[in-house]
């Protein structure tokens, strides 16, 4: 994996985005449906909304020798030697490693700027490998920090520039094996190294799918959704990683957690998973997890609606929740990213499509009279058997209608789906052009949803002009999930940073602010990214003072002399 | 904000351009005031029906069907029976009648009406971006019908105004008031949780949706002596708590000075304080009071002030997130943290009125006549000062101000003022009690200084811990007479100590508090400022001593 992937960006080294000699964007490579394609209308977006400029290139420095050289437990390395797991202590493979994807980590990587980074890397093959190397590590007082997929986004893979021990990276990723699947139950067992993806593909093979599909699948690893109570697009048909689990392996330095059976519920306590899962890799490692499995759906459709303005389609999302009748997946965009997955469509093929598009942006504005400023998208995603699928559309759209919103047809909703997948390289591009921004998340109660996305982005455009930032941010967000008592919210929020000394504070500032001002709107700390070490400051005030000290407690039981020393979550 | 009060605005005199142009045409202009970014346009009926189905209103309700056993309907129609009673009717062809009939009136009573056109930019930019809450400062009757005519002039978003049920008695006054924006709140309501929903709902709306600036006083009622009256925090808790509850991003709360040379109710208020009953607010007195329009009151003030943004004064004072667990429509308590902000956001807002009220030369004037009235009580004392000593004592008082940041506005060339001579004593009192109102005026410039001053002569030592008692002491006793900010004691304390050393008239070593030879003057002076105060509240603490005896 780590030959095909970026050092210091997100995704695959084949894919990205560039201006061409003409000025045009193009997307690179062959892996997804906009690989290949130039894209006429990002460059015009691009400069437009952040006041940057194509002659203003910041290109990454390229140079990972100033890495630190590792501090190596010997008696450590002799043994695990001795075991015959594979490990390497290359610069190379210690820097892909020491970070996640939180926009300080890239930039510092970009800058090649290096803060402390793991020592070691080892690679476990199966759960035994990992019993023996959690040993080893107990009984030299090695730091471990468990690597998945990298895709964190809450400095939850920063190695603590204050640990003096000899810190190893565990890289799960070759565990990643379906161990078997059972068709009786539905449930498969599979190794928590596996990716996504990967294991997608091989229910696949056999006619089943997890249904979990988080905006990282690509990349993010089975182990890592456990450790950080990860949720997926489709969770409103398969559920989120707590309702998909039925049973985890998981190796501490007390030795192995696990439960006795596979029983679908138990009244056994407070559930014990409920300790691995949000652990943030600061308990243990998880080796093997059994899932729900559920054959493939026969068919999937997808769609979208356009309604005149973000309020409505907050209605009508809270009427389908309300209803229960939420497709797979239900994701409304408010007017400045619907604006944004415009400036992405890439070059039409005919004159008759374009002169389609026109009619259809004729109708909406000019007929409907939607305001181009103010109108707002949803995308669809529909899932089941056809007939279902059919009627369940129907359904839907008739609640939209009911709020003004109008059917605006599958090629905008898939495309929609597509940009998530690609989004996280858009954000290389900016940084080569000065622009830097991230995303973040919370989950909110449905009263709130309206109040709290116009106070976050209103805080965030003032904080920047507070801070000094001399463009007017792109401040945006959409509503992502539906449930019955809530909605799970994204913001997303870069500025070109041209004229400031140290963009990176300024980026961290303004998230600090917006993430007070989330919590001040009732939202919460966090839906799925999870807390790591970017967030730790407010979990005494998410979960109280006796909360953080159960939390406390179960470290301090199941590892004690903090072994798993990432320092994440408290 | 404490002695931030060097850089003023300028004033500019709107009554100039009405008397060389038309009032008609004036009052007929093209008025299209700037409105806030995020209005949702609607029309006064729109605004009661959106009351009437707030979530807030149906919840009380249903509490208040229950614990009555009041049919929920009865209970209903009971709170559109309130609304009806209290709202406002905005409608612009009243406003502008009252352009047209004001413009006359001022001209004739007054002889320049000055604003401070800098802070009307400020406001004009801040009803774009949040909304905005207007505090004036309460005097006269004439304050909302002359803030919403300047809004008026200015193009800017007439306001909603909040007003006491007694205007309602003035028939077609009432209704006239209630079509230029005047909303009506019965002055007490107890315990009354249906009437407190629907006026609380109401004004929470018209904020929310930017239906247009909310004014209100925080005094309460008018201030029947000049001075300040301690802000009542009803109303400023309803206004907040749409912040509060993250309903709407930020808010301004934009404090305005209306500084009058000659109050229209002087003699009133004084005479009422005498215990001459308060006239009945009625049409036909209202008419009756015509003979004021043949005298003549001089100049008004009118001071916008900056506009003050919530989100920085709740800033690290109030956790937003305690309203996370309750929905947002279910009344609940304020909180200790929320009831001590909104009670020191009061203050500090009443404090930002008073430091930008102009101050007239006659107010320094009657500041010392009254003190040499009060002297020369004394037996064999003539009465009276020569008018020399007067104007040089005047001229002193003057500077003393200036330095303690008063906003003093100074005629070119000075009027010879009159003594009056005796009357007989009802109508002499009236004067004294006049006098004391515009003496009143000037108090907040002082009121520090003067505590320290008396503090210093009353205190055992000059031990600054002593003196330090003694001001505290005072203080306290002094906190429902003056707008002293609650908790503030040790700030208001060295905001003295520091104006008297820089006047020169204190010297404080590490242990001791020492005034200083050429300071003997302004001891006195500002000792004697306080004088009628304590000796007010030792009649009345001699009297109630002698009662319980």
């Amino acid at each position: 994996m780590q030959e095909i992937m970026k050092w210091n960006g997100w995704g695959y080294s084949d894919s990205r985005f560039f201006f061409n000699k003409k000025g045009q964007a193009e997307f690179t490579g062959k892996r997804y449906k906009l690989s290949g394609l130039i894209i006429p209308a990002l460059k015009d977006w691009f400069e437009s909304t952040f006041g940057a400029s194509l002659q203003h290139k910041t290109p990454p420095i390229l140079n990972s020798s100033a890495v630190h050289p590792p501090t190596l437990n010997e008696t450590f390395v002799e043994e695990l030697k001795s075991t015959g797991i594979p490990f390497s202590h290359d610069a190379e493979d210690r820097v892909f490693r020491a970070h996640g994807h939180c926009l300080h980590e890239i930039f510092a990587l970009r800058e090649g700027k290096f803060g402390r980074v793991p020592d070691m890397v080892i690679w476990p093959n199966c759960h035994n490998d990992v019993v023996k190397v959690v040993e080893l590590a107990s009984k030299h007082n090695v730091c471990l920090i468990p690597y998945g997929g990298g895709t964190s986004v809450s400095s939850a893979l920063e190695c603590p520039p204050e640990e003096t021990r000899s810190i190893v990276s565990l890289d799960t990723s070759q565990m990643n094996h379906i161990l078997w699947i059972d068709e009786k139950n539905l449930t498969a067992h599979v190794e928590a190294g596996i990716v996504g993806q990967d294991l997608e593909r091989l229910l696949n093979e056999s006619g089943y799918c997890t249904g979990h599909e988080p905006d990282s699948m690509e990349f993010s690893s089975l182990g890592g959704w456990v450790a950080t109570r990860a949720s997926g697009m489709k969770k409103n048909i398969y559920g989120n990683i707590e309702d998909l689990v039925v049973h985890i392996k998981m190796v501490t330095p007390r030795g192995v957690i696990e439960k006795s059976c596979q029983g679908p519920r138990m009244s056994t306590g407070p559930d014990i998973h409920h300790f691995i899962m949000g652990s943030e890799g600061t308990l243990g490692v998880v080796t093997e997890v059994t899932m729900k499995i559920r054959p493939m759906p026969e068919y999937q459709k997808y769609g979208s609606v356009v309604f005149p303005n973000f309020e409505q389609g907050v209605a009508c999302l809270r009427e389908v929740a309300r209803q229960r009748c939420a497709p797979a997946s239900i994701r409304l965009m408010d007017n400045e990213q619907f604006k944004f997955g415009h400036a992405l469509k890439p070059q039409v093929s005919s004159i008759f499509t374009s002169f389609l598009d026109g009619l259809k942006k004729f109708y909406i504005t000019k007929f409907k009279g939607f305001d181009p400023n103010r109108l707002c998208v949803a995308t669809l995603l529909f899932e089941g058997d056809r007939e279902r699928v059919l009627q369940h559309e129907k359904q839907v759209y008739d609640i939209a209608a009911k709020f003004g919103g109008l059917a605006a047809g599958e090629d905008n909703g898939q495309r929609g789906y597509m940009l998530t997948f690609v989004i996280a390289y858009l954000r290389d591009l900016g940084m080569d052009y000065y622009v830097i921004g991230e995303s973040f998340e919370t989950s909110v109660p449905w009263d709130r949803v309206l109040d709290i996305c116009q106070n976050v982005k209103e805080r965030i455009v003032r904080e920047c002009k507070d801070k000094g930032v001399q463009f007017p941010p792109l401040s945006t967000c959409r509503v992502t999930q539906t449930y019955d008592a809530g909605a799970c919210v994204y913001f997303y929020f870069a500025f070109n940073y041209r004229g400031l000394s140290d963009p990176v504070h300024v980026y961290e500032q303004v998230e600090h602010a917006a993430r007070e001002e989330i919590l001040a709107n009732g939202g919460s700390l966090s839906h799925h990214h999870g807390v790591g070490k970017l967030r730790k400051e407010w979990m005494r005030e998410t979960v109280s003072s006796v909360g953080l000290g159960m939390l406390k407690s179960v470290k301090d039981f199941v590892d004690p002399n903090n072994i798993f020393g990432n320092r994440n979550l408290l | 904000i404490v002695i931030s009060r060097d850089k003023r605005d300028d004033f500019e005199d709107i009554l100039e351009e009405r008397r060389n142009s038309s009032d008609l045409r004036y009052a007929l202009k093209c008025y299209t005031p700037v409105v806030y970014k995020g209005i949702s346009p609607c029309k006064a009926d729109a605004l009661t029906n959106m009351v009437l189905q707030s979530s807030h209103l149906h919840y009380v309700i249903s509490q208040v069907s229950k614990e009555t056993g009041r049919a929920v309907d009865d209970v209903q129609d009971e709170a559109s029976a309130i609304l009806e009673e209290m709202a406002q009717r905005l409608q612009l062809s009243t406003i502008r009648f009252f352009a047209f009939t004001l413009s006359k009136v001022f001209k004739t009573l007054f002889r320049s009406i000055c604003v401070n056109e800098e802070g009307i930019q400020r406001l004009q930019q801040a009803i774009q971006e949040h909304p905005v809450v207007l505090l004036p400062s309460h005097r006269s009757y004439m304050d909302f019908l002359l803030m919403s005519y300047l809004l008026y002039t200015y193009d800017l978003a007439l306001p909603v105004i909040a007003a006491g049920m007694d205007f309602m008695g003035m028939k077609f006054v009432g209704e006239m008031l209630r079509m230029s924006g005047a909303f009506f709140i019965r002055r007490s309501f107890g315990g009354d949780k249906l009437y407190w929903a629907v006026f609380s709902e109401y004004v929470k709306t018209m904020l929310k949706n930017g239906y247009a600036p909310v004014e209100f006083f925080l005094e309460g009622t008018r201030s029947r002596t000049s001075k300040s009256l301690t802000p009542k925090l009803g109303l400023l808790n309803i206004v907040m708590d749409p912040f509060f509850k993250g309903e709407v991003f930020d808010m301004s709360l934009v404090p305005v000075s209306i500084s009058y040379e000659r109050i229209l109710e002087e003699s009133l208020y004084a005479r009422e304080m005498l215990g001459v009953p308060k006239p009945k607010e009625s049409t036909s007195g209202l008419f009756k009071a015509r003979k004021v329009l043949s005298q003549n009151y001089g100049s008004i003030h009118v001071y916008f002030g900056q506009p003050v943004s919530l989100r920085s004064l709740a800033e690290g004072r109030v956790n937003r997130s305690q309203f996370s667990l309750v929905p947002r429509h279910i009344p609940k308590r304020p909180s200790e943290e929320i009831q001590n902000f909104v009670n020191d956001s009061a203050y500090m807002l009443v404090r930002a009125q008073e430091e930008n009220m102009v101050l007239k030369p006659w107010v320094l004037l009657a500041s010392l006549l009254l003190q040499n009235h009060h002297q020369s009580q004394a037996p064999g004392q003539k009465p009276g000062m020569a008018l020399d000593e007067l104007t040089e004592r005047v001229v002193w008082l003057r500077d003393l101000s200036r330095q303690y940041g008063a906003f003093l506005h100074w005629p070119g060339t000075s009027r010879s003022a009159d003594t009056t001579p005796e009357e007989e004593l009802l109508s002499r009192a009236v004067i004294v009690l006049s006098c004391a109102s515009y003496r009143n005026q000037a108090l907040h410039v002082f009121l520090r200084p003067a505590l320290l001053a008396l503090a210093i002569h009353a205190a055992a030592s000059t031990k600054k811990q002593e003196v330090f008692y003694s001001f505290s002491f005072l203080r306290n006793m002094f906190s429902n007479e003056f707008i002293l900010v609650p908790g503030a004691t040790v700030q208001d304390f060295e905001e003295a100590c520091y104006l008297l050393v820089k006047t020169g008239a204190l010297q404080i070593t590490q242990q001791e508090v020492l005034v200083t030879e050429r300071g003997h003057r302004t001891i006195v002076f500002l000792t004697s400022m306080l004088d009628p105060f304590l000796q007010g509240y030792q009649v009345r603490a001699t009297h109630s001593w002698s009662k319980s005896l």
